[in-house]
């Protein structure tokens, strides 16, 4: 068996990689999926939990989250698609009307 | 001491002015000024009345009275309540006060008739009445504060009346200020006596010192608060050190220089030393520092009275001088002599006041000697009166200023001969100056601007503050000033009466001998004294007649002389003139440092250094924290999330550590 603290690294290097990608990357859709990048690391220490501990729990908990990640994509996506009409453009430093 | 009598006249007499200075005070604005006048005298003379009324009806049976009007403090066992009493002494205050008061408020209102303020100038008068009043019917040491404040507040008010003239406007604050260092003193006498006998209330507190036995080793207590009453008294009373408010005083109008800063208000010193008798009698070295204040002022400042041209300032440094020989009296525990002197003087030294208010007025607000001269035969009413005050103030007998000089010249000389020389030279020094401003007003020939100007022209040509109208050349001074001059010539001759065979001295013993240890103050002169004192007697009046014969020398017949005199002694002469530069040295010692040292330590140094820049500084951290910590709030999202997961990793490395330990 695999100890819990590989996925627990796992976890981490995925999530450190969601937050560089979110903080590093410019477009859009990028940083989109950075975010559910952060999440699928997050997942994975709670299942990860789950099976050491043998509790349902993190596993039922690592459903809403996927749903909720699901509702966020699609209201996301529909976002991004609005922002492209209206700019034309995918950078989020050229998104800038509420800025002073 | 017998229990008081109630009283409940007492309590008018000082609520009286107040009440005029109230009415005139708050509806003068709009009223006329005969209604104004009316006011102020009506409640003025009313006080007077009553004070009369008062004295017919004393006897000294069944005094001392004294009416509790209300409760003040209550503090445990200490208690003051507004109290008022009336014994021999404050009676003989009282009605020179309201006496000589009542005579210089009649005088007012001819003198300031055209001032534009004339409403304010009566409800000031009035005012000081009131305080004045309280300050000598008051039964405790706080009551008497008040008076004592409040005298200086009317004081500095009427010293500022002009207040549009910058010289009189800084007199008065001079006057202010000089006075509190004096009340500094008061003050702590106050809280001594307060902390050691727990009452300020006369008769209870004499009560308590007067077992006590003289400090005649060594100085205690008493000569303590002795010496701190002294310094009060010498602010008020304007002795040395303190004495240089009262001839910038002058700058104010002048009932107001006859009124307080001659008859009234600057004897409230004496009175208070008198009044503390029982205190300084039990302080031996604090009643020398008394006699010797008073003696080298009265000499001090009479030599200063010589060369002075200003007709006013001439009565000033000699109503310091005066105020000198009062307080040599007080000093040699001749207490009575002190008061009769105080009353004798309020009588000629007011007169000269008014008198010269009225030649001020005459010639059109001229104050300077030099530019008058010849005014007998302009203003004969007016040089009579100055006349025997004149000759009153010199000792001339039988005037009054004879009997009470004589009374304390010779009270001084049976303590020291000292004492005695250097009255006698200053009561020379009196006569001479007052006689040379005798010659230099109404002798010889009119030296005045209607002099040169033509006689018949009677335009209106340049004239003084005190007078609004216009001036060829001198003139009378109208009856309701001359009245009251004249009244007062006639106390300045008879007032002296009531000391023959010791009367007033008896009549005061009361309060000053019945308190005092039987063999303490026993009566000096013996029958065989009786020789040395008409002996003094004889050489006072020889005194004053050669000052008289001087001035008449120098300023009648031989006029050059003064200057060729004057040129001889060049330097001294000048020291003089300049007052002997006291003014100049206190400036150096005192108010040079103290306004340098409040500019450069006070004002720059903690107040801007500190103070100012300790605010300006934090406000200045402040924005430059802020300007940097703002670039924060970029807008930029990623730099948002850059902080976020900054503050998560920073709470993750902080558990894990705390997870380590």
């Amino acid at each position: 068996m695999v100890p819990l603290s590989y996925y627990l690294v796992l976890s981490g290097i995925l999530f450190v990689c969601g937050v560089l990608g979110f903080l590093i990357k410019r477009n859009i859709i990028t940083i989109f999926m950075s975010i559910e990048l952060m999440l699928n690391g997050v997942n994975l220490s709670f299942v990860a939990f789950a099976a050491q501990w043998h509790s349902l729990s993190g596993q039922i908990f690592v459903f809403f989250v996927m749903v909720v990640a699901a509702a966020e994509a699609a209201v996301g996506l529909a976002i991004i698609i609005a922002v492209y009409r209206t700019r034309e453009t995918l950078n989020v430093d050229q998104v800038n009307l509420l800025k002073l | 001491m017998t229990p008081p009598t109630s009283n409940p006249l007492l309590w008018l007499i000082p609520i009286l002015p107040l009440a005029g200075a109230a009415i005139n005070g708050f509806f003068g604005r709009q009223s006329s000024k005969k209604a104004i006048s009316a006011i102020a005298l009506t409640f003025c003379g009313a006080a007077f009345l009553l004070a009369l009324w008062i004295a017919i009806g004393f006897s000294s049976a069944s005094a001392p009275y004294s009416f509790p009007l209300a409760h003040w403090l209550r503090s445990g066992s200490f208690s003051v309540d507004f109290d008022f009493y009336l014994d021999q002494l404050s009676l003989v205050m009282m009605l020179v006060v309201t006496g000589v008061g009542f005579l210089i408020h009649i005088y007012s209102v001819g003198y300031m008739w055209d001032d534009e303020s004339y409403y304010r100038f009566m409800a000031y008068l009035n005012l000081f009445m009131f305080f004045m009043l309280t300050l000598v019917l008051a039964k405790n040491y706080l009551m008497m504060f008040i008076g004592w404040e409040g005298v200086g507040l009317a004081s500095y008010l009427l010293i500022g009346f002009w207040f549009t003239k910058d010289s009189a406007a800084s007199a008065g604050k001079k006057a202010f200020i000089v006075n509190r260092i004096g009340d500094f003193g008061f003050l702590i006498a106050l809280f001594l006596l307060i902390q050691h006998f727990g009452t300020l209330d006369f008769p209870a507190l004499f009560a308590k010192i007067q077992p006590i036995s003289p400090e005649t080793t060594g100085a205690g207590l008493l000569t303590a608060i002795g010496l701190l009453l002294m310094v009060g008294a010498c602010g008020k009373s304007a002795q040395i050190p303190l004495y240089v408010w009262l001839p910038d005083a002058m700058e104010g109008p002048t009932p107001v220089s006859a009124l307080i800063h001659a008859a009234t208000m600057v004897t409230a010193g004496v009175y208070m030393v008198a009044r503390s008798h029982m205190i300084f009698e039990r302080a031996p070295s604090a009643l020398t520092v008394v006699a010797i204040i008073g003696t080298l002022t009265a000499l001090f400042t009479a030599t200063i009275g010589i060369a002075q041209t200003d007709i006013k300032k001439v009565l000033a440094y000699s109503t310091v001088s005066q105020l000198g020989y009062m307080f040599m009296a007080c000093g040699v525990g001749a207490f009575s002599a002190g008061i009769f002197h105080l009353m004798t003087h309020a009588f000629f030294k007011g007169l000269l006041f008014l008198a010269a208010g009225s030649v001020i007025h005459g010639v059109g607000g001229e104050q300077d000697m030099r530019k008058m001269g010849g005014l007998r035969l302009y203003m004969p009413w007016t040089f009579t009166v100055m006349g025997i005050a004149t000759l009153a103030i010199a000792g001339i007998p039988p005037l009054a200023g004879f009997w009470s000089k004589d009374e304390i010249l010779a009270q001084a000389f049976s303590v020291s001969w000292v004492y005695w020389l250097i009255g006698v030279v200053t009561a020379f020094i009196t006569s001479f100056y007052m006689f040379r401003l005798m010659y230099m007003t109404f002798g010889g020939d009119y030296r005045g601007a209607g002099a040169q100007a033509s006689h018949a022209a009677h335009k209106s040509h340049g004239h003084g503050k005190d007078d609004a109208h216009g001036h060829g050349e001198p003139h009378e001074s109208p009856w309701v000033m001359l009245g009251p001059l004249v009244v007062l010539a006639i106390l300045s001759v008879f007032g002296g009466f009531v000391g023959l065979g010791n009367r007033f001295e008896h009549f005061l013993d009361p309060v000053f001998k019945a308190a005092v240890e039987p063999g303490l103050q026993e009566p000096i002169r013996e029958a065989g004294e009786k020789s040395t004192e008409y002996l003094l007697m004889a050489i006072s009046v020889s005194v004053a007649a050669l000052g008289w014969l001087l001035a008449h020398l120098l300023y009648s017949s031989r006029p050059q002389l003064p200057a060729r005199i004057a040129e001889k002694l060049g330097g001294l002469y000048k020291a003089v003139a300049n007052k002997y530069y006291v003014d100049e040295l206190y400036a150096a010692l005192f108010v040079r440092p103290l306004i340098d040292g409040s500019t450069t330590i006070l004002w720059k140094g903690i107040d801007q250094g500190v103070i100012d820049a300790a605010v300006n500084d934090s406000a200045d951290a402040a924005r430059h924290i802020s300007d940097e910590a703002r670039h924060m709030q970029s807008g930029n999202l990623r730099s948002y999330a850059g902080w976020v997961a900054a503050g998560g990793a920073l709470v993750i490395a902080y558990m894990v550590w705390m997870g380590i330990r």
